[in-house]
């Protein structure tokens, strides 16, 4: 186990680089720089501008920069948000991302996970179509739909919860559930699409046949079988959800660094874009490799010898 | 995980310590302000926009500031003389203190201004004080030694500042946010991170005391600052306010007092309801369309873009699209700037009837028919809002005959395609830096470099805004500058289409906001009622 741990971890060094290497050159490739503004900077200025951030050099040059910083944990300055690096707007947003991610994940985990067994349970009936109905709307409604009709419903209307704002617990009601609907309704039908599957299959019909209560056969047999596909969706779904959602953060008002993935690449923050993708990178990678141990947790017929 | 758990109890530490405080807050008064975005950086030398600039005066003041109604008045500096040439300014500084206690000198202005013009600060403004003797040389390289910028201590209380040439505006130029003051013996100690909070060190009303990007920034009234007994809000928090409905919903739920914007969809709606806590005012700012001059037919033939500029009904637009009270425009500089009279562009008497009987005869007369249309193409960046005007201006010049085609670019895409030159006709729009027609006018100079994205070149215009710059006399230097607008308007490079009116929500409570063409207003004029 711990073996393939360390050649997992060993894997992803190349695959970082590969990353690094073809956002560094891509986000160059995009017409336009950091500093242009419909204010022309005067040439000269502008030459003080390319030289004070290194943008004057070579652009390989630039890329042994780039990498050498890496190797110290240096992620550079941020080229639009000028009082901060861009390893400090990381380390004061994440917090608040994954907070509310993980909360976020929570709820649509239990949530889903129970409407989906519950579902597959009476198949056809009318708790599976309300519940499977409902949660299409979860999938087709989008965040920046749901999120300002949550805010005029629960904030102005009834006046229950804050409008936006952040520092308050009262703040984080609104956004996780704007956050968890859609993963509610992704786990729910995935689960129970997979539970249906499983209920089908020959150990569970053996289990049944050899008179083990039906409580059992479901909850020590079948669900544990049925998680496999959801446990696949979860690695990249947990990354992408601790990572904050620009929709959500830039409604409510929320300092996590979900807006810094859309913006920074619009604004040509060029370190912004390197940090936060190589950040992202790697939580996608971790993220799948933790979903793959699990795998060999649930499943007896994988094991990492 | 750990750090997970940890900041998972914090809002439950922070609601309990709120339920305490709620006892000892209670005489504080916090005004709550929607700012638009997060501030690029506080660092006055390097900042461009004007969310920075509203915190900046809040927390730094120049030797000039604003009176609430936006007219230059003394700020650090008590009086002034002027040379009779115009070219030496003498500021007697009051006796007024840094936040940190230390004393605010003559020194710390040559510092702050050695340092916007240093290139190794690399500020984005060094050029908005070119009219000092010695800063354009400094700023592009060619001086080295810093000391020869024309701003120098006499002593501590005196400051003499010699420019270039005479500069009738200087005195509300010396208000701009990129020459606040910064003290350097905080930068010094702090070079990265002299703008945070328990490191900056401010001369202004308030101090920085919190700041989380993305969700706000709190100042508290500063006691070392000179007027400290008559400022009356013990605290500001700023709130970045990307998304303009969230924004108008806070307001309307309390939890703000002022807001940055107000989206025009719900314009109606506060017709209806909230008439009174919404402020409507002339902003020094045009909304146009440049035409590119170096191109064949519309760059050569000023018929065509006085066709274009005729079928364009800027009242409809204004009333049906952009909803806001935004006015129509038919000159270049926008109202409001004292001592200059306003000009327009000559089809401004005529009626909408006549006006598109005059377009369809000057195409015409060029040869355009409905079987040979003038084809045009519009580029606009990114954004509902462009859309729809150009759209609307699309069906306009439909209307005369014109096959107008619409390309829109993501900013920076546009941002480049206008400054090569690579578009016929492109939306754009300009916002004044300081109280003056220049601010305006300069920009369409024909050695503006590529600001000047219409490849704009008259000579007698280039004369007149020149010349007007060694005049001494404000009433003649006005006239000269109204003269080179009215020949720039018979050109046509632009199609002014509206000056920008502010769009403030502002509480029934708050007292002190006075609308002015710059739309700053700083909190230390104001006040809550009881």
């Amino acid at each position: 186990m711990l073996h393939y741990f360390l050649k997992r971890l060993g894997g992803a060094i190349p695959t970082l680089f590969i990353i690094i290497t073809g956002s560094f050159f891509m986000i160059r490739l995009a017409p336009g720089g950091p500093f242009d503004r419909e204010r022309v900077v005067p040439p000269d200025i502008m030459k003080n501008l390319l030289k004070a951030y290194h943008l004057d050099e070579p652009l390989w040059q630039q890329f042994v920069r780039y990498l050498e910083g890496l190797a110290h944990g240096d992620l550079g300055p941020s080229f639009k948000y000028k009082d901060f690096t861009v390893a400090q707007l990381i380390a004061q947003g994440f917090p608040t991302s994954l907070t509310l991610g993980t909360i976020a994940m929570i709820a649509a985990l239990s949530i889903g996970l129970t409407l989906g067994v519950w579902a597959a349970l009476r198949q056809n009936s009318a708790v599976d179509y309300t519940a499977m109905g409902t949660s299409m709307l979860g999938i087709a409604i989008p965040n920046f739909v749901i999120a300002p009709m949550l805010t005029l419903v629960f904030g102005l209307i009834l006046g229950w919860l804050p409008v936006g704002g952040w520092g308050h617990p009262t703040n984080y009601v609104l956004p996780v559930v704007a956050l968890c609907l859609p993963q509610i309704a992704a786990i729910s039908r995935l689960t129970r699409a997979s539970m249906i599957e499983v209920l089908g299959s020959n150990f569970v019909r053996t289990a049944r046949a050899k008179g083990m209560p039906e409580r059992i056969t479901i909850t020590r047999h079948a669900i544990r079988a049925a998680l496999l596909p959801v446990v696949s969706y979860l690695g990249p779904a947990i990354a992408q959800i601790i990572t904050g959602s620009v929709v959500v953060e830039q409604i409510f008002g929320i300092p996590g660094i979900g807006r810094y993935f859309v913006q920074s690449s619009l604004n040509r923050d060029y370190t912004m874009v390197m940090g936060v993708t190589i950040f992202y990178g790697a939580l996608v990678i971790f993220c799948n490799l933790i979903a793959d141990l699990l795998y060999g947790v649930l499943d007896p017929k994988v094991r990492y010898d | 995980m750990k750090e997970a758990i940890r900041k998972l109890l914090l809002p439950a530490v922070a609601a309990a310590g709120l339920i305490a405080g709620a006892f000892t807050a209670q005489a504080e008064t916090v005004l709550h302000r929607g700012n638009g975005a997060e501030p690029e950086t506080l660092d006055p030398q390097k900042s461009t926009g004007v969310p920075e600039a509203n915190i900046q005066y809040e927390l730094f003041e120049g030797l000039t500031t604003y009176s609430p109604d936006g007219k230059v008045v003394p700020g650090v500096a008590e009086k002034w003389e002027v040379s009779d040439d115009g070219l030496t300014y003498t500021f007697h500084l009051r006796d007024s203190k840094w936040s940190n206690g230390d004393p605010v000198t003559a020194g710390d202005f040559v510092y702050t201004l050695r340092r916007l013009v240093d290139p190794a600060t690399a500020s984005d403004y060094a050029y908005i004080i070119d009219d000092i003797a010695g800063a354009y040389d400094i700023r592009n390289g060619t001086q080295k030694d810093l000391t020869k910028l024309g701003a120098e201590a006499v002593d501590d209380h005196t400051l003499k500042i010699t420019l270039a040439h005479p500069t009738p505006y200087f005195l509300g130029l010396l208000r701009h946010a990129s020459v606040l003051p910064v003290n350097e013996k905080s930068i010094k100690a702090h070079p990265d991170d002299w703008t945070k909070p328990g490191n900056l060190v401010s001369n202004g009303a308030y101090t920085l005391t919190e700041w989380t990007p993305q969700a706000s920034l709190t100042m508290a009234k500063n006691p070392n600052y000179y007027g400290a007994d008559k400022v009356k809000i013990d605290k500001l928090i700023y709130y970045p306010t990307e998304d303009l409905s969230e924004e108008f919903k806070r307001f309307r739920a309390g939890e703000l007092d002022v807001t940055y914007d107000t989206p025009s969809d719900q314009m109606k709606y506060v017709e209806a309801n909230l008439k009174d806590q919404f402020q409507n005012s002339p902003y020094l700012g045009t909304y146009y369309y440049v035409i590119n001059l170096t191109k064949e037919p519309l760059g050569k033939q000023r018929d065509l873009r006085e066709a274009l500029a005729l079928a364009i009904d800027r009242e409809t637009l204004v009333d049906k699209i952009t909803q806001a009270g935004e006015l129509p425009a038919y000159s270049w500089v926008p109202p409001g700037l004292h001592g200059y009279d306003q000009q327009f562009v000559d089809f401004k008497s005529l009626d909408k009837k006549a006006r598109l009987a005059k377009a369809a005869a000057l195409l015409l007369k060029n040869g355009y028919t409905p079987l040979n249309p003038l084809k045009v193409d519009i580029l606009y960046n990114t954004s509902e809002n462009h859309k729809k005007i150009a759209v609307a201006i699309q069906s306009m010049w439909k209307a005369i005959g014109v096959q107008a085609t619409i390309t829109n670019q993501e900013w920076k895409v546009y941002l480049g395609t206008r400054h090569d030159k690579q578009y016929q006709v492109a939306r754009a729009a300009w916002i004044g830096d300081y109280e003056d027609p220049t601010t305006f006018l300069t920009m369409f100079l024909s050695d503006a470099g590529d600001q000047n994205d219409a490849g704009y070149n008259n000579p007698d215009y280039d004369k007149l805004v020149k010349d007007s710059a060694k005049e001494t006399d404000p009433a003649k230097r006005m006239k000269m500058l109204e003269q080179a607008e009215d020949i720039f308007l018979k050109d046509l490079p632009i199609i002014p289409i509206y000056h920008y009116t502010t769009k403030h929500m502002i509480s029934p409570k708050l007292v002190g906001w006075e609308p002015n063409v710059l739309d700053y207003h700083l909190a230390r004029d104001m006040s809550f009622k009881e």
